[in-house]
């Protein structure tokens, strides 16, 4: 750590993996919901959990966003943050605000909360994703402009690099996309029209620059690899990623009520998706290969490299095995889409923002990196959860070509609850690999509390190489 | 991409470029869109009762089970469509508010609907609201009438 004020990225490190910890907990029960119906009925109804569930989720990866941007902003711009009293203010409005929108998600009806925080008034709620009341809505945007106050003046009085730059346009447009969730328009379609701008533009774009920044700070640093070289493959991916992604919106613009027209521009749009992830693979890969330095801590570089590899499956591979508008007749809105959704987040998502907090929190806690055996165990970690995703994905696949068999593509369709119930062996084996994850997630978090003979504080000069 | 031919200053070009052309083409298709809508999303039949059974829909949280037109959660069936399969003009609406009345089934071990204590206004919106839906022209899908 260069700067004091990067310190203030720790409690926002920490916070997201709370509540991590979290998500996994009610992504257990719903996975057993999904096979005993009536488990935890009615305290915990499968609509709360999954609220619960997709909310933390995002909240969390926020808090990782924001810490990743704490952390390298200012090295990056050679600069004290503008105002570390500012973000800790930010951090414990947001933690409050969060963990009060879920208190009131599990202790009151969803319908006596959205009476109780007026949404009336400005109806924001009830869509996927976006279910938090108007107020926490507003409370985000205002944690946003400040955050986003925060890191820009940062920026602006400082070195502006690549990486900065491309993550303060990330950032930004994370902020300003999440302004359409305002506009509920009473017309489904054109509601569902601008919904996706919030979460298409989000995860396949604007999130895109946020990951391939961060991705690019920590290879810059574990590897010693020439800035020049880093930042000219970040713009590549980028520009790959927003090319391909802004059309590509239109893969969810087929069954909407949208014209016809959409299914060729998301088609072949969407078909290039892959691009950006696959590029990313290429880039980590040869970074590392070329590295210029052996840093202490393996478990960032590994991952670094997990991160490239798991967002290119997931959202490149099983993105690309039902974007097509033919294929995706038959498999929208089925358990296809859950794999995927599974397996993207978690490879270009979850994995960046653990990627940032390998790197960093040895940092943060003043080691350049943790013990041997704390390494140890975090790649256990890493495998565990990381496999895991994988058969969660795999037997969620199962289960949804199942499903599209059975109930779509077939003379004789089945009704909905008949073919669940045919395809219950895979969810009950989605809940075992779900388990085996969340004993990968407890592993991570005992990492943290491992001591051991733990390599010293960066040597002087050796940070300076960049 | 060691190779001095392409250099950053290109990448970053078409970084730029290329966003900014996509961007604006997007535009245009959201432009051309919001004129073809009107002949598909029959907004003419947006009476008060089926935007106050969005509201309904919307703040009960429906989607946190259900998939509307394909989009929501995969715990329990589309809805998109659920009007013409419960027998369209021909009892539709019935059915469809028996069916939230009674529940939960309370049947051990499977999937349980919570009771939403619509009231009859209530009840009669969200059924407005999912017939409107039903009709939305979606290019033919749900492939069949199981959604």
């Amino acid at each position: 750590m260069q700067y004091s004020s990067q310190a203030v990225a720790k409690p926002y490190f920490i916070a997201a993996i709370g509540l991590f910890v979290g998500q996994i907990l009610f992504g257990l029960i719903m996975g057993l919901q999904y096979v005993v119906g009536d488990f935890l009925f009615p305290a915990i109804p499968f609509n709360i959990a999954r609220m619960v569930h997709t909310n933390l989720l995002i909240v969390w990866v926020l808090f990782g966003f924001m810490g990743a941007a704490y952390y390298l902003i200012p090295e990056e711009a050679e600069k004290e943050l503008h105002s570390p009293l500012l973000a800790i203010v930010l951090f414990w409005t947001f933690l409050i605000a969060g963990v009060l929108t879920i208190l009131g998600y599990l202790l009151m009806s969803y319908a006596k909360l959205a009476a109780f925080t007026g949404n009336s008034f400005l109806p924001t709620m009830g869509r996927e994703f976006l279910e938090q009341p108007t107020i926490t809505k507003i409370g985000i945007v205002i944690v946003a402009l400040g955050f986003i106050y925060n890191v820009g003046m940062t920026v602006l009085q400082g070195r502006k690099t690549v990486v900065n730059l491309v993550l303060m346009t990330g950032l930004i447009g994370l902020a300003v996309m999440f302004l359409f969730s305002f506009y509920n328009p009473s017309n489904l379609v054109l509601d569902k029209y601008y919904w996706w701008w919030v979460v298409h533009l989000w995860v396949e774009g604007v999130w895109e620059l946020i990951l391939g920044s961060i991705l690019a700070f920590v290879l810059i640093k574990i590897t010693g690899v020439d800035r020049e070289v880093i930042e000219k493959w970040l713009y590549v991916i980028i520009a790959m990623a927003l090319i391909t992604g802004i059309i590509g919106t239109g893969h969810h613009y087929y069954w909407i009520g949208t014209p016809e027209y959409w299914q060729w521009w998301g088609s072949v749009f969407s078909a290039l998706e892959p691009l950006p992830f696959f590029l990313m693979t290429v880039f980590a890969f040869n970074m590392v290969n070329r590295r210029r330095r052996e840093h202490p801590n393996k478990a960032a570089t590994l991952w670094a490299l997990g991160t490239a590899v798991m967002a290119f499956l997931g959202a490149g591979v099983w993105g690309f095995l039902h974007t097509l508008a033919p294929i995706n007749y038959y498999t929208h809105g089925t358990q296809i889409t859950a794999a995927h959704g599974h397996m993207a987040f978690y490879g270009a998502y979850v994995m960046i923002v653990l990627t940032i907090i390998s790197y960093a929190m040895p940092l943060l806690r003043g080691r350049a990196a943790n013990s041997n055996k704390a390494q140890v165990l975090e790649m256990w970690s890493f495998w565990l959860m990381s496999i895991a995703m994988v058969f969660i994905t795999l037997f969620l696949t199962a289960a949804g070509i199942l499903q599209v068999y059975l109930q779509r593509a077939t003379d004789t369709p089945l009704a909905f609850m008949a073919v669940q119930e045919k395809v219950a062996l895979f969810y009950w084996l989605r809940e075992t690999a779900g388990l085996v994850f969340f004993i990968g997630l407890v592993i991570y978090l005992i990492s943290f509390f491992v001591t051991g003979e733990q390599k010293l504080a960066v040597p002087a000069g050796a940070t300076a190489m960049n | 991409m060691s190779s001095e031919i392409f250099t950053k200053s290109m990448a970053r070009n078409i970084y730029y470029g290329g966003s900014l052309f996509f961007i604006l083409l997007f535009l245009a298709l959201t432009f051309d869109t919001s004129r073809a809508l009107p002949n598909r999303d029959h907004r003419e039949n947006l009476t008060p009762e089926v935007i106050k059974g969005k509201a309904v829909w919307e703040e009960n949280n429906c989607i946190g089970c259900h998939t509307l037109l394909g989009e929501g959660a995969y715990y329990a069936p589309e809805l998109g469509n659920v009007y013409l399969r419960r027998g369209g003009d021909q009892g539709g609406t019935d059915f469809i508010k028996a069916w939230i009345k009674a529940m939960p089934t309370g049947a051990p071990g499977r999937r349980q609907m919570p009771q939403f204590n619509l009231t009859d206004e209530e009840l009669d919106a969200i059924t407005a609201f999912l017939k409107w839906t039903s009709q939305i022209n979606t290019a033919n899908w749900p492939p069949n009438r199981e959604g």
